[in-house]
């Protein structure tokens, strides 16, 4: 009776990817008004909102896809953090994991994500768009081939920074290498395959996160060589975000995300 | 960019820490489109050509604006001082045989 009962592999697959691009533009967005400098304050709502229009579609065709009448507001307004399937590095605090969920940011450790994870959406939307295997789906195609080059300039914009601070004062650096170090650990989770993984790329809708790696592994690299910054060793955790277990971050953004629409269910500007 | 190491000469203590945390201006210049002129669009602080850029992009193109940017340190213009605007400018108002009055500029030229 439930068509939400049993998820397919493609829309837990969509949300995975939609839930990501909300919940880190949730976070950027953060930032706005809060910025360094008037023009970063600016570039850096530009990002957020880019991730947001990502999200958006991904959502929209998560929810066609799903066939249960949810579109984009109910899945994003209506879930509860449970439900959310981003990755945990998304959802971490712009402070940093120490100072904990507080308003005011550290911009070392919001670059570094920025540049972790957007690296990582670049080999993802270049494996759905590209050739010579694009995803079967026409639509998720066509989502990642947009959203490959709005991607393509976050990684730049956040790599600039990177070696900015990397390469920059002895303060900037070590704000820089200590955000490396707390982030690292949590890409391991991008590129953990599991059974919804699997399934989404064997049936040519998905593509493997584990062959990725080494292409993300390359381009970061070279960022952080640049940067003087020194690549932390890997570790075994894998965060569980995308199975809906999460920290204890995403209950607060959710609050304030989602509280209007909660309020106010049929509010429309 | 100016050094970021030495006080400039008179300089108060503490105006030279005040320096160094302010980046350059920088003037931008758009070209809206293909076959346009660069228009200058407003200013920016960045810390070197690379950066302003950068942030000319997100600043001053974010609703389409342009295909193309120019960025200008503010310090490398030289410019007319407006006290002298009567002397430079006034005596052109008269010579109305320089002004390209007569002619009817055809519709398919755009841009003028």
């Amino acid at each position: 009776m439930d068509a939400r009962a049993v998820p397919s592999p493609q829309v837990e697959y969509l949300l995975r990817l939609g839930d990501s691009a909300l919940i880190l533009g949730q976070r950027l967005g953060e930032w706005t008004g809060h910025g360094p400098v008037l023009e970063e304050d600016i570039a850096m709502a530009n990002v957020a909102l880019d991730l947001i229009g990502q999200a958006r579609l991904l959502l929209s065709h998560a929810g066609a896809l799903e066939g249960a009448g949810r579109d984009e507001d109910r899945l994003a307004y209506f879930r509860d953090a449970r439900e959310f399937r981003n990755f945990t590095i998304c959802e971490l605090p712009n402070s940093g994991l120490e100072k904990g969920h507080t308003q005011s940011g550290d911009y070392a450790f919001t670059i570094v994500r920025n540049l972790l994870f957007c690296a990582y959406q670049v080999q993802l939307w270049q494996a759905l768009a590209g050739l010579p295997n694009p995803s079967n789906d026409a639509q998720l195609a066509g989502i990642a081939a947009k959203s490959l080059k709005e991607s393509s300039y976050h990684l730049r914009h956040a790599a600039d920074w990177t070696v900015r601070f990397g390469d920059g004062t002895e303060e900037s650096h070590a704000r820089a290498q200590a955000a490396l170090d707390a982030l690292w650990p949590y890409t391991n989770e991008l590129f953990a395959d599991d059974a919804v993984d699997t399934a989404a790329a064997q049936s040519g809708f998905g593509a493997l996160n584990a062959p990725l790696r080494a292409p993300w592994l390359a381009q970061v690299g070279a960022v952080l060589e640049e940067a003087t910054l020194a690549r932390p060793r890997d570790s075994a955790f894998v965060s569980t975000g995308k199975s809906g277990l999460h920290g204890e971050h995403l209950d607060f953004l959710l609050a304030e995300m989602q509280v209007l629409p909660r309020a106010h269910p049929e509010a429309v500007w | 960019m100016e050094s970021k190491l030495e006080a400039k000469p008179g300089e108060k203590p503490g105006e030279e820490a005040a320096r160094q945390r302010e980046w350059p201006l920088w003037e931008v210049f758009i070209r809206s489109k293909q076959g346009l002129d660069h228009r200058h669009v407003g200013s920016l602080h960045a810390a070197d050509s690379a950066q302003a850029v950068q942030m000319a992009r997100d600043v001053y193109t974010r609703r389409m604006e342009g295909v193309s940017i120019w960025v200008v340190p503010s310090n490398a213009i030289t410019a007319s001082d407006p006290d002298d605007k009567a002397a430079m400018f006034d005596p052109a108002a008269d010579k109305i045989y320089r002004h390209p009055t007569f002619y009817v500029l055809p519709k398919e030229v755009e841009h003028m």
